[in-house]
């Protein structure tokens, strides 16, 4: 082994020193130091964000393959690291509050290392690189939803949520093993391709995809395994949630595509499609009919990520360049848009404490702007025309009908039905806000200088994204010239 | 005697059976995560039966146990620490006390 090969892991490797200088920092520094923390550790992720978008992937595997970033993966990582730099302006008001401010370097390490797994997980070209790098993925995540100590929620949703991950990892593990035993000896995603297409159909192997599918789709929040979400996302802290909701779901999603169509897409693609056909179905459908009786903003959104993460979902069963491409631009445009909502969200909490969609009676009157920005993430997230949300929609729906089969035509029908339906409720907050003639509970609130960025970055990003060619293409350029995700092989 | 690979995955099930069972069924924080730790020790006895077995050849199995048995280490601690939370909030490890947010 050569150290070579640490270069070619780019991304990582600025997220893992952006790490060991806060680390460093947070350890080695005064009180008075302690105060620059978070302005630090904000620019030098800001920094690593533009860094990774300028960078060109070498695409070359390294560590026997275990491990690849190419365009692909890359374009991936620099889309949830704006979504992680939004994350952070979004709390820093909330770490530097006296709740949390004894802990804040712990804050900002954990969400750094979760970070790391992420990247880990969605570069993985082997099934034990994958494993650990969803396990740091989803353990620190656990202590940063029982941040708030003092609070019980936290805990109670800190509890809900590790023996939730805990179970669903363990049925992963079994899972795998199964494919193990038909793997010939070897986890690597392309050998496992080869045996799996030269092997006879088994029934083991179909029980192994559901386990597999399981143990992912706890991590998406689909729906049989979405029983955690609503508490654990009423429960963490605002900023955490926002994180849960967004980037961890956005790296799950790209690493379930990577590894259900490059590992068993060539021969058990009838098993799995079906079972994610059913998956979908009723994550869109379960999802949209409980949010519409939430009345917490928090549970609201919870609701909401869930039915997003079906329609998420529908790239993995369009598959192709066509479906990766646009499973990445709708995560793309659901980072800004989800974001942009808990932006408000935070904002509104950390100040007046209102988290109830009745306090947000009348918000127009006292918080134009807070209100204006919730109706754009409203609008683009229910999929209203001009916004982006419209337009990664209608790029996920295509990119399914472009297979030409009637079972996935009728999906598409489930998905436009439940898109009317989410209209429903998505405009149930915006009518609170702009129509309800109450007078309004929050009083006029001052955002902040790092809520401020965060807040016009969303906008830019719901107004622009769609009408801006330029993305759709950075992402479609990254799958076409990406050698290794789509590299189905046919026996 | 030479037992064949079979009697070695009947345990396995059984650990894994009484793992779902036990963090279904029962009501204290500890022996749900004794339960879970049976589930894990049960994918982790599967990996290395296979590869003894099976593939005799290669460590893949072995190593990928090794790693396992560190990430259920670190699974346990945090959790652990969380049920510490629980407990100095509401003062014992009962899940018929940590409830209230349902729906």
């Amino acid at each position: 082994m050569t150290y070579s090969q640490f270069g070619h892991m780019i991304p990582e490797m600025i997220i893992l020193g952006i790490f060991i200088v806060v680390f460093l920092f947070d350890t080695f520094s005064n009180e008075k130091g302690k105060k620059l923390l978070t302005p630090l550790t904000t620019i030098l992720f800001g920094l690593g964000t533009i860094a990774i978008w300028v960078t060109p992937a070498s695409g070359e595997a390294v560590f026997g393959g275990m491990y690849v970033n190419d365009t692909a993966t890359n374009a991936i990582k620099a889309i949830l690291n704006i979504g992680v730099f939004i994350v952070l302006l979004q709390a820093a008001k909330w770490v530097n509050s006296d709740d949390a401010i004894v802990r804040k370097g712990e804050f900002y390490e954990l969400l750094l290392v979760t970070v790391f797994g992420m990247y880990l997980m969605v570069s993985a070209r082997h099934f034990l690189i994958f494993i650990i790098g969803l396990e740091s993925a989803s353990l620190p995540l656990a202590a940063l939803v029982a941040f708030n100590k003092s609070k019980y929620e936290s805990n109670e949703a800190a509890i809900k949520y590790i023996m939730t991950a805990v179970f669903s990892s363990a049925i992963l593990l079994v899972g795998l093993s199964f494919i193990y035993a038909f793997s010939g000896g070897s986890l690597y995603f392309d050998d496992l391709a080869v045996t799996i297409s030269q092997g006879q159909m088994s029934g083991l192997l179909i029980v192994a995809l559901a386990f597999m599918i399981a143990g992912i789709g706890f991590k998406l929040s689909l729906v049989p395994f979405h029983l955690w979400t609503a508490d654990v996302y009423q429960g963490a802290p605002t900023a955490v949630t926002s994180f849960l909701s967004v980037v961890s779901k956005g790296a799950a999603a790209f690493a379930f595509f990577v590894i259900f169509t490059q590992c068993f897409g060539a021969v058990y693609s009838d098993a799995w499609e079906w079972m994610m056909y059913g998956v979908i179905i009723l994550t869109i459908t379960v999802g949209n009919l409980f949010a519409i009786r939430q009345k917490n903003m928090k549970r609201f959104m919870a609701f909401s990520s869930i039915s997003q993460a079906g329609y998420i979902m529908l790239g993995v069963m369009a598959g192709e360049t066509l479906g990766l491409s646009a499973l990445m631009f709708y995560v793309f445009v659901y980072v800004v848009s989800n974001l942009g909502a808990f932006l408000v969200i935070n904002t509104i909490e950390e100040q007046s404490g209102y988290l109830s969609m009745d306090d947000y009676n009348g918000l127009h009157k006292t918080n134009p702007w807070l209100a204006f920005t919730m109706t754009l993430a409203m609008f683009s997230l229910a999929g209203i025309p001009p916004f982006a949300g419209f337009f990664s929609k209608i790029l996920i729906f295509t990119s399914v009908t472009s297979t030409n089969s009637w079972a996935l035509y009728m999906l598409v029908l489930v998905a436009l039905i439940n898109t009317i339906i989410s209209l429903y409720y998505y405009l149930l907050v915006v009518k609170a806000m702009w129509i309800s003639s109450d007078e309004p509970k929050v009083a006029a609130l001052k955002t902040f200088r790092c809520e401020k960025v965060g807040l016009w970055l969303c906008v830019a990003g719901i107004v622009f994204f769609g009408l801006v060619p330029y993305i759709y293409q950075y992402c479609y350029d990254a799958v076409v010239n990406s050698i290794k995700v789509l590299d189905v092989i046919v026996p | 005697m030479d037992l064949s690979m079979l009697w070695y995955l009947v345990p396995s099930v059984i650990m894994l059976v009484c793992g779902i069972y036990g963090f279904m069924t029962r009501k204290n924080l500890i022996a749900i995560l004794i339960s879970l730790e049976l589930m894990l020790n049960s994918a982790d006895l599967n990996f290395v039966i296979f590869n003894r077995y099976l593939y005799p050849g290669s460590m893949e199995g072995m190593i990928f146990t090794l790693f396992a048995i560190a990430l259920a280490a670190a699974e346990t601690a945090i959790a652990i620490a969380i049920i510490i939370n629980i407990y100095r909030a509401v003062g014992n490890t009962d899940i018929n006390e940590v409830k209230q947010m349902r729906f």
